[in-house]
């Protein structure tokens, strides 16, 4: 018998194993999928009702197994929507308001549910929220406040530490906004809706979204997040001094200090503001239209004298470091090297920041002491310019003799050749 | 070869006297000549003359002396273009860390009461291995090696393979 | 009789040094419109002496190594006595030279100095040509900052693209597969040791032939003078050509120190191969020609990448210009146009695609 040799033999298996693969591949998807009949309709209802699956995918929840019924109840399984969403089943439909933090604080306050899913994730939301301002006008009925989905959305609520997250630090302010710079909105309460204006404008807001430094303040870093309330006048100054501790202890010790806790003044924000907070600069010790000393004090009292000290002295010690620098400068471009001076020069500075942190001790002696040791840098590598000039005026005068000695020779030759060659 | 050079005394004879104007160009040149040798060789020779700052590479600093340092202190030290901190440990041992904070640039200090380093303008913290503890520092201070060798306390930048 | 004819005679007996010396005094140096133009070879190797004496001076405190060539460099510029003079002297005789070194090649390429029987001269001369471009390529990255670290990193990148062998000797270029401080130590060992020896043997050689041969006269010259022999123009080489050429190195002496005391070369930062490449790298401007050109060159052309396209392009180039002299022909009355008129089109490629490299951003 002769052995047909089919020459397209392999080509036929390799299409049958290709379908069988392809079936079984199909398979396993689906056997992943657990039925979610609520997506089905809601995936192409509009938008009041609507949810759609693209959106949907990108839901923390969703992607650790949870679906539509972990929050809303109802029969997933069943296609006929009276079946689906029944009673019975346990549907409840959607969630009124006042019920949303209570339905995710079910979860979200377990600490042993929790910690299947992320064991250091914390569980005190619920209840640092009823100690907020929105938990607790919630509490007495006011539906407009803020509750969890309002700012960690809903069915696309993502980890806040996903750049896109509505919660994540670079979109807090956002977020916050969204309420509080609508003045319709907030027309019953009396608190200004400029927050998020003046912030924009902020040191702060620039460190975060231009600098790119997570680690500066937005909203909820200086009035809590899930407890969220502004921090009490006689408490500003605690929240100021986690980041700026050596200003809050200098004020500490101040005479400002009682002065303005006995006048209900919040501390801090007095002279730096709350959300607009520039970066300050030494005008703010002038007399000018950033001044903010004369806001209180009468001019040509002690305090007025003492200012004008300060003023002066800060003055001084920036004059002296740019002198410094601008000799330094023309050194180095006339090719000199002064890297030694330059690093100098960046103590020199130092002592500059230090004195105006010492400032907010507002006591003139020890400014003082910053400034005399920063003038000494200072004068130091004032110095190790001036010397980089001599040297380079040394250069100059060698390069001078020695083109002297040059054309000398030079005449010297054509002479020479003029007298041989006649 | 004659000359038609007017002022010799006698064209013809070589041996003849040198003339004052022969004499000047001669002198103009040897002198002109010796100094452009004096304005090379001077610089030369003071150049082949080791400098009293002797050049250790960019990459070794004496950090301090033993004994400068007293138990749980640091001290900052300049490391090539940067400030560095030497930090000797209540236990004795010594360890080296740039000294330039990771946040905004500011020189760090070590606090004896924190047993930490600290940044004085935000209130960062670095343990004693540079690790960023708390506060604004998104990065670990960058560490170096340190070698007592008799009296003197080296300290190097971290070899890389 | 004198000192120093007793020293001559001296050198004579166990030299045979009058014998040596002969034909130096009858060297002649033809005199003619264009006779400036011979002082290029002169000027080119006294800059080279410079660079070897600056060199071996720089030697005595440079340390390569990726963690100390910088600051070696630094503290020859700060803490060694003068030394700022002799470093800024090194790089800016480095550029001189190989200025001096294109227009000594274009004015023998215009003077049709090249023709029979100097030949090999013009060999020797274009070989000493990429030697002096290595020696700029190689001493560029020495003193380990930025600049040289990209500089380089570009530069072994375009040789890379040479089909079948580029990888290889990209390899043996970096020491490795990336730049790195083996890419260092083996510069280095190319600048003072490999690229010295080698361009020491030819420039014996090439200064040899012009002896040998004589200098070489314009074609059009060379015929009128053969038809009327009294109108030769010559003068002596020793000693008033020499003391010609001595004050044209006392100048450039005097130029050299200018530059060097009031432009003193830079230090740079020190290289970091974790930083991204500053923006707009461009390579020293002896290679800005080609650079430019590699920029222009479209992505692809044909089916041939645009970069292999122009590497293989220059290549051929060199090897054609290597090999000028054979396509030159034997008659000096009848030079080959062409020559000429593609020795213009190149020294106006050159000099227009260098200012075009250094002005494009």
């Amino acid at each position: 018998m002769a052995i047909s040799r089919n020459k397209l033999r392999p080509f036929v298996a390799a299409r049958y194993f290709g379908l069988a693969g392809f079936v079984v591949l199909a398979a396993s998807l689906a056997y992943g999928q657990t039925k979610n009949s609520c997506l089905d309709c809601h995936s192409v209802l509009p938008d009041a009702l609507g949810v759609s699956q693209e959106k949907f995918s990108q839901d923390i929840h969703a992607q650790k197994g949870l679906t539509c019924t972990s929050c809303h109840g109802g029969d997933p399984a069943s296609d006929d929507p009276d079946k689906a969403m029944s009673r019975k089943a346990g549907w409840k439909g959607r969630i009124d308001r006042k019920q949303i933090p209570q339905l995710c604080g079910s979860c979200h306050s377990d600490p042993a549910y929790i910690r299947q899913f992320n064991p250091s994730l914390r569980t005190d939301q619920l209840s640092q929220y009823w100690t907020s301002v929105h938990g607790k006008r919630l509490a007495a009925g006011d539906t407009k406040v803020a509750v969890c989905t309002d700012c960690h959305s809903v069915h696309d609520l993502r980890a806040p530490s996903d750049p896109s997250s509505t919660v994540n630090p670079v979109n807090v302010a956002n977020t916050c906004s969204r309420c509080h710079s609508d003045a319709d909105y907030m027309k019953r309460y009396s608190i200004p809706t400029d927050q998020f204006a003046q912030y924009s404008k902020s040191v702060h807001h620039e460190a975060l979204t231009v600098r790119g430094d997570l680690s500066a303040p937005t909203c909820t870093t200086c009035h809590g997040n899930h407890g969220a309330a502004p921090p009490g006048i006689d408490r500003v100054q605690n929240v100021c001094s986690n980041c700026h501790t050596f200003q809050a202890q200098m004020y500490d010790k101040s005479s400002h200090k009682k002065a303005f806790e006995s006048a209900s003044l919040p501390g801090c924000v007095v002279c730096h503001g709350n959300h607009g907070i520039s970066h300050p600069s030494d005008a703010m010790l002038g007399t000018g239209p950033a001044a903010v000393c004369m806001r209180c004090h009468t001019s040509g009292d002690a305090c007025d004298q003492a200012r004008a000290q300060l003023q002066s002295s800060l003055g001084q010690l920036d004059a002296a470091i740019k002198s410094a620098d601008s000799v330094l400068g023309v050194a180095e471009s006339s090719g000199m090297e002064v890297s030694e001076a330059r690093l100098g020069q960046d103590q020199a500075r130092d002592s500059l920041t230090k004195a105006r942190v010492t400032i907010h001790s507002f006591r003139p002696d020890l400014v003082d002491q910053d400034i005399q040791a920063g003038l000494k840098i200072g004068a130091k590598n004032l110095q190790a310019g001036k010397e980089a000039m001599v040297e380079r005026n040394h250069r100059r005068l060698g390069l001078a003799l020695s083109l002297i000695a040059i054309g000398i020779v030079l005449v010297g030759l054509r002479l020479y050749i003029k007298k041989i060659e006649s | 070869m004659t000359t038609s050079d007017p002022g010799a005394l006698n064209p013809a004879d070589r041996l003849s006297p040198p003339l004052p104007r022969r004499r000047f160009v001669e002198a103009l040149l040897g002198g002109g000549f010796l100094a452009t040798v004096v304005a090379f060789v001077y610089p030369v020779v003071q150049y082949l003359i080791p400098p009293k700052a002797a050049d250790l590479g960019g990459d070794s600093v004496v950090a301090g002396r033993v004994g400068e340092l007293k138990l749980n202190s640091g001290k900052i030290f300049r490391f090539g273009n940067r400030p560095g901190l030497l930090i000797r440990s209540s236990s004795g041992d010594y360890r080296a860390m740039s000294a330039t904070c990771t946040h905004l640039s500011c020189t760090v200090q070590y606090r004896d009461d924190l047993r930490q380093v600290w940044c004085a303008c935000h209130n960062g913290k670095y343990d004693l291995n540079g690790r960023n503890l708390s506060g604004p520092p998104p990065r670990p201070l960058e560490g170096f090696e340190v070698q007592v060798r008799g009296d003197e306390i080296f300290v190097r930048r971290r070899r890389d393979a | 009789m004198g000192p120093l004819s007793d020293v001559r005679n001296w050198l004579d007996q166990r030299l045979g040094w009058d014998d040596l010396i002969a034909p130096l005094r009858e060297k002649t140096v033809p005199l003619h419109k264009l006779s400036y133009w011979y002082f290029l070879g002169g000027i080119t190797l006294f800059l080279f002496v410079i660079q070897v004496l600056t060199g071996i001076l720089l030697l005595l405190y440079y340390r390569p190594g990726a963690n100390e060539a910088f600051e070696s460099v630094q503290y020859i510029m700060t803490q060694v006595r003068f030394g700022w003079l002799i470093r800024s002297i090194h790089s800016w005789s480095a550029n001189l030279m190989i200025f001096t070194a294109f227009a000594h090649m274009f004015s023998v390429l215009f003077l049709k100095a090249y023709r029979k029987p100097r030949e090999l001269t013009w060999v020797s001369g274009v070989i000493l040509l990429f030697l002096v471009m290595g020696f700029g390529f190689s001493g560029y990255l020495l003193p380990w900052n930025t600049l040289a670290f990209f500089a380089t990193k570009v530069g072994t990148e375009i040789a890379g693209q040479v089909p079948l062998i580029g990888k290889p000797m990209m390899i043996f270029l970096r020491g490795g597969e990336e730049v790195t401080g083996a890419t260092l130590s083996r510069f280095f060992g190319f600048h003072v040791a490999v690229l010295p020896g080698l361009a020491t043997l030819l420039i014996l050689l090439h200064v040899l032939l012009v002896q040998r041969l004589g200098i070489s006269v314009p074609p059009k010259l060379e015929v009128q003078w053969a038809a009327n022999p009294s109108a030769r123009r010559e003068m002596k080489f020793f000693p008033n050509f020499l003391l010609r050429e001595l004050m044209a190195w006392y100048v450039a002496l005097g130029v050299l120190g200018a530059l060097a005391a009031l432009f003193p070369w830079n230090l740079g930062v020190k290289a970091d191969p974790f930083v991204p490449a500053p923006a707009g790298i461009k390579p020293e401007w002896y290679f800005l020609f080609m650079f430019q050109t590699l920029k222009l060159i479209p992505p692809k052309v044909w089916f041939i990448d645009g970069e292999v396209l122009g590497v293989l392009a220059f290549g051929l180039v060199g090897l054609l210009w290597l090999l000028l002299p054979f396509f030159e022909s034997d008659q000096p009355s009848h030079p080959k146009r062409w020559i000429t008129g593609f020795a213009v089109f190149a020294l106006a490629y050159v000099a227009g695609m260098t200012l075009y490299g250094h002005l494009a951003k």
